[in-house]
């Protein structure tokens, strides 16, 4: 074998080598139209993109609270049979940590992100958007972050600032 | 045959004999000869009548029918808001059968029809697409065979007292798999990543739309939108049609049931990213985003619950496994810690992939401590439960990848203990 044609191979391997790790697709995807994707995408982020129109109370939420989640999650988001909501505050250094919203979310944006996603528990899905802001200020309103008559919208949720924000550390950083 | 014909090599205390012993043995035609041939004219019942036909899905036979997951339990008034336990002492190898793979579901299975699933990426990308199911499959495809562990595997162990549980019970969240799907790089190439996009916010069609956000380097580096499992596809508990698989990254990561991927410059602190899978830490603080899953080993045999006859010749046999690449050795014990001897490795060891290790053990049939300990390619060192331990806040149970030790009584029951 000549020089050049071991030169030719070894090209053609390398060639080869590279189309594979880039890994070209046929480019098949069909493509999504605004419309399309904001109706998919309920993903809100901590700053608030991705927040809908709408709007709630404490006061307000009571009874969407009372109606949808008071079975699981008990009167007032505690003693339920599940997830306790309310409380702990001061308890993560105790030898009980009780991790709630209130002693430990990092962000208000991710309580109505996740009640929207996932919430009622056999209903998910359910909610309007006002009874999900309604009910996220109610939630909040029992752990003493914000005041009853406080309203929540896609302005003022991002502004709430939880009481354990500043503890999380990340462990990755891209 | 008996134990005495084999030339005893001790390797570590207490009867752990040389790795190569077994080998050894069977290139010399010892082994081989313990299954005695029954005699023509005296022949077992299924050989004097024609067996059954084919038929069109194969199952395990009808006396292996105890051979289940374990282990399943869910919240409180949920039927699919909890787990199921691979039954890691039943089996052997390192691929998991897909039926009895570990289950961890957030409000349980759905049944979604492929024709109408479709995978939507967004976000920060040149093109928004959709891709359906027939289209991904004449995508470039490539396999891997790895393991997938939820990150609140062997919890149980943060109790103070060692509770009375099988090795299926304590660490049973952890399977191994060849997954097959196409590089999720090859599908973001295809929308267009922008420049400033760091992570990706990744999103299932399961009834709680569990989302997770991943670092976007994951995406491009090893990430996988996987469609089948052992060569079929996906099975529904997980995640069929297609879901993520993040090699070596905490379970909860690889989203099932994946229908949406957003691009973004942050992550979008999800529930489950930030009140769940997170780990809270003695002082208060908590960490977000501890991805990779520990170097972590376990003996399956003997284990917890199993009841060894009598004195005698036994291989001692686990797994091995490590988020960060391939097991490096796996060293046994059967004095408590006291003296390890380095175990024989099943080949060929992959990256992030379960590894079987296995070791001759002569029981003497005096109590004894079994220990496994694993390191892998980058050095890393299973650690002991009391360097775990240090520095967690009380209950923080993700994460727990601290020395198994199970104790051999002198009746030969093996049970779950601290050392």
């Amino acid at each position: 074998m000549s020089m050049f044609n071991r030169w030719l191979i070894t090209l053609l391997y390398l060639t080869a080598g590279t189309t594979l790790q880039a890994g070209e697709g046929p480019s098949l995807g069909t493509p999504l139209s605004a419309g399309e994707v904001a109706a998919a995408d309920i993903t809100v982020m901590p700053d608030g993109e991705g927040l809908p129109t709408g709007s709630g109370t404490a006061k307000t939420g009571t009874s969407v609270y009372l109606a949808n989640c008071m079975a699981c999650h008990g009167e007032k988001g505690t003693g339920g049979i599940n997830d306790t909501l309310v409380g702990g505050h001061g308890s993560l250094t105790s030898d009980r940590p009780q991790k709630t919203i209130g002693s430990f979310w990092p962000y208000a944006t991710t309580l109505f992100d996740y009640v929207r996603r996932a919430m009622p528990y056999q209903t998910p899905g359910s909610l309007a958007n006002d009874e999900i802001y309604a009910v996220t200020a109610y939630l909040l309103y029992l752990n003493d972050i914000i005041d009853q008559d406080k309203e929540l919208n896609a302005e003022t949720l991002p502004e709430v600032k939880m009481p354990n924000h500043d503890n999380f550390v990340w462990a990755y950083s891209p | 045959m008996t134990d005495k014909d084999f030339e005893m090599t001790p390797a570590a205390g207490n009867g752990l004999m040389d790795r190569r012993m077994f080998l050894g043995a069977t290139a010399a035609g010892g082994i081989s000869m313990l299954v005695a041939q029954p005699a023509a004219a005296n022949r077992p019942a299924w050989t004097q009548t024609p067996g059954k036909g084919m038929n069109s899905y194969g199952s395990p036979s009808r006396f292996e029918t105890d051979v289940q997951r374990v282990g399943i339990g869910s919240q409180a008034g949920t039927v699919g808001s909890g787990a199921s336990r691979t039954p890691l002492e039943q089996l052997n190898g390192v691929i998991t059968p897909s039926g009895l793979h570990f289950e961890r579901h957030h409000n349980g299975i759905p049944d979604i029809d492929p024709d109408q699933h479709k995978l939507l990426i967004h976000g920060l990308v040149d093109r928004p697409l959709s891709f359906s199911l027939e289209t991904l499959d004449r995508y470039p495809m490539t396999s891997r065979i790895q393991f997938l562990e939820c990150s609140g595997n062997s919890g149980a162990l943060l109790s103070p007292t060692p509770m009375p549980r099988t090795c299926a019970q304590l660490h049973g969240l952890v399977a191994a798999s060849e997954w097959t799907g196409v590089p999720l790089a090859i599908l973001l190439e295809e929308a267009g990543v922008k420049p400033e996009a760091r992570w990706l916010v990744a999103e299932g069609a399961d009834a709680a739309m569990m989302s997770r956000s991943v670092p976007l380097d994951k995406a491009f580096d090893d990430a996988l939108l996987a469609l089948y499992q052992n060569g079929e596809r996906i099975r529904p508990s997980n995640g069929y049609p297609m879901r993520l698989f993040l090699p070596g990254w905490e379970g909860n990561m690889s989203v099932k049931w994946l229908h949406r991927i957003k691009v973004t410059s942050e992550p979008a602190m999800t529930k489950d990213e930030t009140s769940k899978y997170s780990d809270l830490l003695s002082d208060g603080t908590a960490q977000l985003f501890t991805f990779p899953m520990g170097v972590k080993s376990v003996i399956t045999n003997p284990s917890g619950g199993l009841n060894m006859s009598k004195p005698g010749l036994y291989q001692i046999t686990g797994l091995a496994w490590s988020g960060a690449g391939r097991i490096n050795r796996v060293e046994v014990s059967a004095d408590g810690g006291k003296s390890w001897a380095q175990a024989a490795l099943d080949q060929p060891v992959l990256t992030k992939n379960l590894t079987r290790f296995r070791t001759p053990w002569r029981w003497n049939g005096a109590p004894a401590t079994l220990m496994s300990r694993a390191v892998d390619e980058h050095g890393s060192v299973q650690p002991t439960r009391e360097s775990l331990m240090a520095g967690r806040a009380k209950g923080a149970f993700y994460h727990y990848n601290a020395i198994q030790a199970w104790r051999v009584g002198e009746n030969g029951e093996v049970g779950n203990v601290y050392v």
